[in-house]
């Protein structure tokens, strides 16, 4: 694969900047003069949506929200990781467990909030327990996958070096099933932001899915309309921040695999 | 001295699906000695090599390195592996990849970091060291592997089919590779190969197997001088000779006879 030359890299960018600017510019010119009380003007909604998130509901609604979806999304993915890699070891454990994650999986976790709300509460507590839930089972899956994975020529390596196993769980299976964790990391993250905005729109007092559905029931159609372009901007961008971490941490899988090929 | 006692491998055994890899071994390998093991494809001769690594555990018989029966991997041998692209960490530098094995070894840091850089310049690649392994080309991953196994500093190192995918001329080189570092460091080496040249050109004696179930059909001296050189040493009618001799000996096994 070769690096595309600069002209094309720079159109590349212009391109990508320039397609939504676009659509936002023909978006905002048809519904200039609307007068649907469906779809107001974009230029509304943007008002509102300066109005209300920059930055007089970040501290009601939007830190709240972001604080269930990481603590349910962190949780997660330490325990999907060390679950995983007890399940990806032994195939005996895997083949024994894997009914029970299978039928787990199969629930789909909106269902789950009638017995959250009674066992935990409408408070935060249930809405992360739910993200946790949600965002175990991709990344589960996919460590126990790479774990499994680990090409026996890396292992019979370091067994014959006599590494420890700490060592050899550190610095050779992890890093061998990373790329597959980090596939089924990702997975959860939008799967987290879901299961965020459900849980806050059927049980709660604040975050981004109550304010949203809060506002649809008085009317104020501007303000929905905000708040689900915050959700689209914040999915983005946690998106984005993702694939950062992702291109750091996995930097010589595309070597290796750029090399290979 | 490592001695290989009878050595049996049957693969699921008990089964229907029954495979006898290894039927009866026996040989041994004296200190500093350089033996060859070549044997027709299948004949089981990556087996052999895990049982004596300490990797596979025989079904009959044992190996034993200085009189200790080898129960585990043993601290004083290191393996290379063929397939240098998977036993070499993707994720480690070069440097990091010859550290590895010596992170519990009682060594300082001063002393490790020369170790690699030692290590490393006798492979011939001062200076890669901070690289990635997929950023060398074959020939040079399977000197990183060779110079992670002496860094180890091994009685005794075992190398599985190491050269057997690298070009001819980098396959040469790093034959002499071999013979240099053997005589420097002093290291037993038992090399498995299939290619009967590459035995005799590197060989004080050659194990030569029989097709699976894999017995010894013979072992053959091999008294060309040293040094060897990739030239000299193949244009002497004796290695000619012996070159026949092995080959003939694999390929029919029931009529070749045992060579003095």
């Amino acid at each position: 694969m070769s690096e595309p030359s600069r002209p094309t890299r720079v159109l590349g960018v212009g391109l990508e900047i320039a397609v939504p600017v676009a659509v936002l510019a023909v978006w905002a010119l048809v519904s200039a003069n609307s007068t649907s009380f469906y779809f107001p003007p974009l230029l509304d909604i943007f008002g509102a949506f300066a109005d209300t998130w920059l930055f007089e509901r970040v501290g009601t609604d939007v830190l709240p929200s972001l604080g269930r979806l990481f603590s349910g999304y962190v949780i997660a993915v330490i325990a999907a990781v060390v679950i995983g890699v007890a399940l990806g070891s032994s195939r005996t454990l895997g083949r024994m467990v894997d009914p029970v994650v299978q039928f787990l999986r199969a629930i789909p976790a909106p269902v789950l909030i009638p017995a959250g709300i009674l066992i935990l509460g409408v408070g935060s507590e249930m809405k992360v327990a739910l993200i946790a839930f949600v965002c175990l089972f991709p990344v589960l899956l996919n460590t126990i996958d790479g774990v499994a994975g680990v090409d026996p020529a890396l292992r019979e390596t370091a067994r014959s070096f006599q590494i420890p196993w700490r060592e050899r769980l550190f610095r050779v299976v992890l890093p061998s099933a990373a790329p597959q964790i980090f596939a089924g990391a990702r997975v959860s993250l939008s799967l987290a932001v879901i299961m965020m905005v459900v849980s806050e729109m059927v049980a709660s007092t604040n975050g981004i899915g109550y304010f949203v559905l809060q506002s649809q029931r008085t009317y104020a159609i501007t303000e929905m309309w905000a708040g689900i372009f915050l959700l689209a901007i914040l999915g983005y961008v946690l998106n984005a921040l993702f694939l950062l971490v992702e291109r750091r941490a996995l930097r010589w899988h595309r070597g290796a695999r750029a090399g290979a090929g | 001295m490592l001695r290989v006692e009878h050595l049996r491998k049957v693969y699921q055994e008990g089964t229907k699906r029954a495979f006898e890899a290894v039927a009866d071994l026996t040989f041994t390998v004296q200190e500093r000695e350089l033996v060859c093991i070549v044997g027709p494809s299948g004949a089981g001769k990556t087996t052999l090599l895990k049982m004596i690594a300490g990797l596979l555990p025989p079904t009959a018989g044992a190996v034993y390195l200085d009189d200790e029966k080898v129960t585990g991997p043993p601290e004083k041998m290191a393996l290379v592996f063929q397939d240098y692209s998977r036993s070499l960490y993707p994720w480690m530098t070069v440097d990091q990849n010859v550290a590895f094995p010596l992170k519990h070894r009682k060594l300082g840091k001063g002393e490790t970091t020369e170790l690699i850089r030692d290590t490393l310049q006798s492979v011939g690649l001062a200076g890669a060291g901070k690289k990635y392994p997929w950023q060398l080309s074959g020939g040079m991953q399977q000197r990183v592997a060779i110079a992670r196994a002496l860094a180890y500093q091994p009685e005794i190192l075992l190398m599985d089919e190491p050269f057997a995918s690298v070009d001819a001329q980098t396959r040469a080189d790093l034959e002499d590779l071999v013979l240099q570092l053997r005589a420097r460091y002093g290291v037993t080496v038992v090399f498995v190969t299939h290619d009967i040249d590459e035995s005799v050109y590197l060989s004080d004696r050659v194990v030569v197997l029989t097709p699976s179930p894999t017995r010894v059909q013979e072992i053959v001296d091999v008294p060309l001088p040293r040094p060897r050189d990739q030239v000299e040493t193949k244009e002497l009618p004796e290695f000619a000779h012996l070159r026949a001799y092995v080959w003939r000996s694999i390929k029919r096994p029931e009529t070749a006879e045992v060579h003095a």
